[in-house]
């Protein structure tokens, strides 16, 4: 006798928790085969304002903890996405029809990606950062900080359901930002199974926010939202990007512009563009 | 006469060789622009040095396009080296022509001459120094190898320091291999103008640099909607800081903005007291208090706050205001009359919010432009001189309990430029400026500048940094953000 499978409710990711949309709302997944898959959360502005919450209030222990600590931490999230990748490649396949071999790539693809950057923690101040030698008796030296929080739109461009989603948070997570970001509109399960990783990794609740639902509805709130502090907008398309742009400009959010990165690039500026940089000055004296 | 009391000691204007107008300075000469034009006056004494010719748009059109022009045709295809070299060369100009420089400063910014001739024009000379070295060593910038210059920056920047802010913006520009069209703020255009001067001496090809005064509304506004300009960094308020990124959203304009302030100077009890009210003094009293990263929030512990009160009135008590080209003056005029009257309204709402105000009693110059330093004392962190930017010679002062209520209140403010700490504990020191979200801490000391040192604010301060390789890298393709 065949078992009825118990399939998966796909919710939104807030604070460590795993809560439905406030507003009630979902929006239907189906297979490129036009097969139902799943009714995924439709994130409202109050998820997006309680998910810029939950990062603020997370932020402060994450940029606090040790650059050793975060990329343990990071490296922890490979392993626990290595551990479920059978999972993530048949869920690739089956909400996007791409072969199971190209699903494989991309999902391991993100595990090097995490491991890539999970190695930069405790080296990114040293090549970013420096003494400077100014031309008078004082102690001087430069070093990235986080900006805070980080609003990111991840990519929707076919392959990049988890891959662009990976990319995406990462390097902001590797200097210590906290971030709220809306998953791929096209394929929006492999991000919030990708929530599970996370919150079985060690990453603190409320490091890593994920909503899914309408990016042109959803990002301007967060562009324009006081306690953002930058947003990528890599993954938005020209009218909505240039909408939060403008909007981001009342706050004098950082902004990373659509093209500036590939969809799953990483590189070392786009680590360096979440942070800020600091430089402290000290007298030297003898007395 | 008391034994404070100085025979005047004015510094010669004979040095200078002005004319009596100038133009814009487009692809290597001199034009008239078609904005009209003013008269530069001497803040001090309210006398006209010289008449200037004004930019609207269609002449910033023209310095664009010249400056495209040489980008392409000859400062694109240089080699780093010598690019470095015309630097070098500038930097030496400078060097020579100091006193010169700084006597002109003076009389068409208000500010001291001991400044200017002390801190102004050496740090313009260092600045050129420095970038001229950067120039054939992009590939160390930190952007891979041999980064590319991104091409016509458009560079508009504020009254308060003429020359150096036009350092800071020309000297990476070119370093990086991009052409520059900069606008000098409309109330202190001389240095720029006889900036081109030191650009012929040295050889500079045509239409490298381009200086073309207007006002902001008209020449600054149609430098930032040109659509021939690959960067625009802008150094001044706020307000106009929104309005640039807003106009810019949607382009491939890349952007810098050094913005406004409104630093907190922290002093712990523990703190060398009389150090410290030097470093107050120099916090906010330096250049007028027309600094954006001035310690205009004074943070005092609170079991030292009437020491240090009294101290610093007492300290303030033997300064000097006057004549800006007497070597003996140590507070110089305000540099506008609109600037005066801000200052005067928001120092106004300190009082009827009911702040308790100390002013320096003093002569002031029949003509011209000036403010009493003055000081605040039982300032709450709501009152309006505590949030807002005076960009005068105002500190609010305030009082804390415990390092984390310093370092709260520090915080509690939109701006993150600068902050100072004053205290003999090291390991507080450090743990207090890991924690100010501010982009230049000075400790135990205050506005301090350095060519190799960064300099920028943290949120609604603005982004990028000037100064060292990340000042060079917001002049690269690849540096970042925007």
């Amino acid at each position: 006798m065949s078992r009825l499978a118990i399939p998966k409710t796909y919710k939104l990711f807030i604070g460590g928790k795993f809560p439905r949309s406030e507003s009630g709302r979902t929006t239907e997944v189906s297979s490129p085969a036009g097969e139902f898959i799943a009714n995924v959360a439709k994130a409202s502005r109050k998820d997006a304002r309680d998910a810029v919450v939950a990062a603020r209030a997370a932020w402060a222990g994450w940029s606090g903890a040790s650059a050793y600590n975060r990329g343990q931490v990071l490296y922890r999230v490979a392993e626990m996405l290595e551990g479920r990748l059978d999972q993530f490649v048949s869920e690739i396949v089956e909400s996007t029809g791409v072969k199971p071999a190209d699903a494989r790539a991309e999902v391991t693809a993100a595990i090097d990606c995490l491991v890539w950057h999970a190695g930069w923690t405790d080296k990114f101040a040293q090549v970013h950062g420096g003494a400077n030698p100014v031309a008078g008796p004082f102690f001087n030296l430069s070093v990235p900080e986080s900006t805070g929080v980080v609003a990111l739109i991840a990519p929707s461009v076919a392959g990049t359901s988890l891959l662009g989603l990976v990319s995406s948070i990462a390097p902001a997570l590797t200097t210590g930002n906290a971030v709220v970001v809306i998953a791929s509109e096209l394929a929006p399960c492999a991000a919030m199974t990708f929530a599970e990783v996370l919150s079985t990794s060690d990453v603190p609740g409320g490091v890593v926010n994920i909503l899914t639902g309408s990016v042109v509805e959803v990002a301007p709130w967060l562009a324009s939202h006081a306690d953002v502090n930058a947003i990528d907008l890599t993954g938005a398309a020209r009218e909505i990007a240039v909408e939060c742009e403008r909007a981001a400009a009342e706050t004098l959010m950082r902004v990373v512009r659509p093209g500036t990165f590939g969809p799953t690039e990483s590189a070392f500026n786009r680590i360096a563009v979440f942070v800020e940089t600091k430089t402290v000055w000290h007298t030297k004296s003898l007395a | 006469m008391s034994f404070r009391d100085y025979a005047s000691a004015p510094e010669s204007t004979a040095i200078l060789n002005l004319r009596p107008n100038y133009g814009l300075y487009i692809g290597g000469e001199w034009t008239d622009g078609r904005g009209g034009s003013m008269t530069t006056i001497s803040p001090a004494t309210e006398n006209s040095i010289a008449e200037i010719s004004l930019a609207d748009a269609s002449d910033i059109d023209r310095a664009v396009a010249a400056a495209r022009k040489s980008y392409d045709t000859v400062w694109s295809r240089m080699s780093g080296a010598e690019r470095g070299k015309y630097l070098f060369r500038i930097a030496r100009l400078i060097q020579e022509r100091a006193r010169e420089f700084a006597v002109a400063e003076t009389l068409d910014n208000g500010k001291s001459i001991r400044e200017t001739r002390d801190i102004d024009i050496p740090l313009v000379a260092a600045w050129f120094f420095h970038y001229a070295g950067w120039a054939d060593k992009l590939d160390y910038a930190g952007l891979g190898p041999n980064p590319s210059a991104l091409g016509v920056a458009g560079q508009i920047i504020p009254w308060n320091f003429p020359l150096l802010m036009l350092a800071w913006k020309v000297a990476p520009a070119l370093a990086a291999g991009n052409t520059v069209v900069l606008k000098p703020a409309e109330s202190t255009p001389l240095t720029a103008l006889m900036f081109v001067d030191i650009c012929e001496q040295a050889g500079l090809p045509a239409g490298v640099v381009n200086i073309v005064p207007g006002f902001g509304g008209v020449a600054g506004k149609a430098l930032v909607e040109h659509t021939g300009i690959n960067k625009i960094a802008f150094t001044g308020s706020t307000a106009v800081g929104r309005n640039i990124a807003r106009t810019l959203a949607g382009t491939d304009t890349r952007v810098t903005l050094e913005l406004g302030g409104k630093g907190a100077n922290i002093v712990f009890d523990d703190a060398a007291v009389d150090e410290a009210v030097e470093g107050i003094i120099a916090g906010i009293f330096f250049n007028q208090g027309h600094v954006c990263c001035a310690g205009s929030r004074l943070l005092v512990q609170e079991n030292i706050q009437d020491e240090v009160v009294e101290k610093l009135t007492r300290r303030l008590s033997t300064l000097r205001l006057g004549d800006p080209l007497d070597k003996n003056t140590d507070i110089g005029a305000v540099n506008s009359k609109e600037q005066l009257a801000r200052i005067t309204a928001i120092t106004a709402t300190g009082e009827a919010e009911g702040a308790n105000r100390w002013t320096l009693e003093c002569e002031l110059p029949a003509k011209g432009f000036w403010f009493r330093p003055t000081i605040f004392t039982n300032v709450t962190t709501s009152n309006t001189i505590a949030r807002d930017e005076i960009f005068g010679p105002v500190l609010s002062v305030l009082s804390f309990r415990t390092p984390d209520e310093a370092i709260v209140k520090a915080n509690n403010t939109p701006y993150g430029l600068s902050a100072g700490i004053w205290t003999q504990n090291a390991s507080r020191m450090l743990r207090v400026a890991d924690s100010l979200r501010a982009g230049v801490v000075w400790a135990n000391t205050f506005n301090q500048f350095d060519p190799t040192s960064p300099f920028g604010g943290y949120k609604e301060s603005g982004y990028g940094r000037e100064g060292g390789r990340h000042g060079l890298a917001a002049y690269l393709a690849n540096g970042g953000a925007r």
